[in-house]
């Protein structure tokens, strides 16, 4: 198999540092080594591919753009995200695991733990030998977490916990489980607060849910917890409100503005070299000028997306990135991808629906990305509060 | 035990780079081309990497004779684990055998067990810098090496030879040229990556590099001609048969 040059229509690269583009190229290598030669069959077999596990965090992509002093990569956030543009550009549910292993899980450990549960946790998931779910959702509330109805009440030497949550990424992997519970009254986000959970804990249970169409390289849960006691270590001290469990989401759907870009290279690329080589009516259809212009679409797309999570990664780089801005890149870039990879599955033709090439399975993939993390609606209305001083949700 | 190695390394156009003549006629345009580091010098880093390894304790050193572009290459050998670089700047490309002068004259004054190199550059194909930088050092050399071991001050070294292979043993210090075999490259880990920016990468101007060799000029390789379509299906394979015997002569 060919390996994959990537797709830079306006020299992006020279916007890159040399550090930047090496780790971009050694995940991109990766990828094409030891994730694409297995994910036809996970896909199909509807699981995650493991082995992947380990290898990955041999490479250093779990919680790469945390300090080396734990363990990680320490690299800074542009860097990060091209990593996480290359891991999708394989699969959006490797980029998922990726991403909840990092930014929802390390990350809220990193930001809100003591120095003894930084040092407990986060060199041995920077490994890979702990696991990572991260437990917002709930059955009645997605849109809107504050409304969770998952209590933590105080015991004399720790914490109970109840409640449900659901469409949880890892779950039934996961060796922990970051809980988000309410410590105080139902109406009181502000007690709202981070537990670290290990999924051994008597009372929790972890469910696949069946039937996804979507994602499937990637486990997803629903999480029950009857009654589950953790001691008073396992509650996250500077957790507070449902800012807290938001800033994760900030760091996660940053990662996903540069993966959602990933996903559309790789389906660019993919229905580029489609359209040279597939003879029709005594040409390539690439000299047909619909194909042409739906290739020019998805450039274009492309491009605009590139630009604009290299944009959000300096400014999170020099520390004045806002969450909006996030909203922003993640609508975009998510929106754009899921237009890539349906014109690229339709220029494929009958092709097209095949998991032997990667359109669909980015298309099937990317409908969960766009609704996982904020919806694109709501960050239209994220964006629309913004600009306009009013909350519409 | 210990192993020092010193490691020669060469910036190549990547293997999936389409590679144009510039309008000299005489280089590469390099203008908008990915640069890689040589795939048969990535084996010889690995079993560098290996050996010191396995020995616990020695240092790996890289060293290029190149433009300043070639640091690059040196810090993609530095990610994978090298511990120090030598970039020996020329001002333009220099031929087989200056090159060879130009690493010998640095190496001789160096303290080293081995001295590996790929067994070729996938751009000039020479296979001959090995080999010579050896002959100006006086020191054995073994080119095609799959796999070495280094042991009691001797390397042993299996060599790929027309329908089989061949061990030669090779007082140290030695020369060997690395092909596939053994030296699967690892991924410079991301930790790696940042941590090369740390270790040293010395930079000089390459000494003593004449040579007789003047590049005259490039061409394309001629253009195939246009495949012929003898028939459909199993009826066809008689006449395909018979062309690939007294047309083609390949059967
Ligand atoms: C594959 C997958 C993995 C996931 N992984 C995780 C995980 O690891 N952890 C976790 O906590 N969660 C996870 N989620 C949950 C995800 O974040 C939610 O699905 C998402 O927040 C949407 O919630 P919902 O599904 O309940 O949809 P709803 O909130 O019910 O939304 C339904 C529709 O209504 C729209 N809508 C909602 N509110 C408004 C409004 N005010 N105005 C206009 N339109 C509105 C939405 O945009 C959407 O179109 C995952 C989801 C999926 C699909």
């Amino acid at each position: 198999m060919a390996r994959f040059q990537g797709v830079d229509y306006y020299d992006i690269d020279s916007l890159l540092s040399e550090e930047e583009r090496m780790i971009r190229d050694t995940v991109r290598q990766w990828v094409d080594d030891e994730l694409l030669p297995v994910i036809e069959d996970a896909y199909i077999g509807r699981y995650l591919p493991k082995q992947l596990i380990p290898r990955m965090a041999e490479l250093g992509v779990f919680g790469a753009n945390l300090p080396e002093e734990y363990g990680c990569a320490g690299l800074n956030n542009v860097a990060y995200g091209l990593i996480m543009q290359e891991l999708e550009r394989g699969d959006s549910g490797i980029r998922s695991f990726a991403s909840v292993q990092g930014a929802l899980c390390m990350y809220p450990i990193y930001a809100f733990g003591s120095e003894e549960q930084k040092q407990a946790y986060l060199p041995r998931m920077a490994a890979g030998e702990v696991i990572g779910c991260f437990g917002l959702t709930e059955p009645d509330y997605g849109s809107n977490p504050g409304g969770m109805i998952t209590r933590a009440v105080k015991t004399e030497d720790g914490w109970v916990l109840n409640g449900a949550k659901m469409w949880i990424t890892n779950g039934s992997t996961a060796d922990i489980a970051i809980i988000w519970a309410k410590t105080g009254e139902l109406s009181d986000t502000k007690s709202i607060r981070g537990f670290i959970v290990p999924t051994d804990t008597p009372g929790f249970s972890a469910k696949d849910q069946k039937g996804k169409l979507s994602l499937l390289a990637s486990d997803t849960s629903e999480l029950v917890l009857q009654d589950v006691h953790v001691p008073d270590d396992a509650l996250l001290p500077k957790s507070g409100g449902l800012k807290s469990p938001l800033m994760c989401l900030t760091q996660a759907r940053f990662g996903i503005a540069w993966g959602a870009v990933g996903a559309a290279m790789a389906c660019y690329d993919e229905a580029l070299s489609y359209s040279k080589q597939r003879v029709m009516f005594g040409g390539p259809i690439g000299g047909k000028q619909i194909q042409q212009v739906r290739l020019a679409e998805m450039l274009t797309g492309i491009t605009n997306g590139q630009l604009l999570s290299w944009r959000l990664g300096r400014l999170k780089d020099e520390g004045t990135m806002r969450p909006e801005q996030v909203s922003l890149a993640k609508r975009h870039n998510v929106s754009m991808a899921c237009d890539v990879a349906r014109e690229a599955r339709r220029l494929l033709g009958g092709n097209g629906i095949l998991v032997e090439y990667s359109a669909m399975r980015h298309m099937a993939n990317l409908e969960s990305v766009y609704t996982y993390e904020g919806t694109h609606d709501v960050h239209g209305l994220i964006l629309g509060q913004d600009v306009t001083g009013i909350a519409a949700y | 035990m210990r192993v020092k190695s010193i490691v020669c390394v060469k910036r190549v156009p990547d293997t999936e780079a389409r590679v144009r003549i510039a309008a000299d006629g005489q280089s590469i345009e390099t203008a908008g081309v990915k640069f890689v580091l040589n795939p048969y010098d990535e084996f010889a880093v690995e079993a560098a990497l290996k050996h010191k390894e396995a020995a616990g304790a020695g240092d790996v050193t890289v060293l290029s004779v190149g433009g300043g572009e070639s640091a690059e290459t040196l810090r993609t050998a530095l990610a994978m684990g090298a511990d120090a670089a030598v970039l020996l700047k020329s001002a333009g490309p220099l031929e087989g055998l200056a090159v060879a002068r130009v690493i010998a004259e640095e190496v001789k004054g160096r303290e080293y067990d081995l001295l590996l190199f790929g067994m070729k550059a996938i751009d000039d194909d020479l296979q001959a810098v090995g080999p010579m930088v050896a002959e100006l050092l006086g020191i054995p050399a073994a080119t095609a090496v799959t796999e070495f071991s280094v042991e009691g001050g001797k390397a042993t070294a299996t060599r790929e030879i027309e329908g089989g292979s061949e061990v030669v043993e090779l007082k140290l210090p030695c020369a060997i040229t690395l092909t596939k075999g053994a030296y699967e490259p690892r991924y410079a880990s991301l930790k790696g990556i940042m941590a090369a920016k740390k270790k040293p990468l010395e930079e000089k101007p390459a000494a003593g590099g004449e040579s007789g060799v003047k590049v005259e000029k490039l061409s394309y390789p001629a253009e195939r001609s246009a495949g012929r379509i003898v028939g459909e299906g199993p009826d066809a394979v008689p006449e395909l048969l018979r062309l690939l015997r007294n047309e083609a002569k390949v059967l």
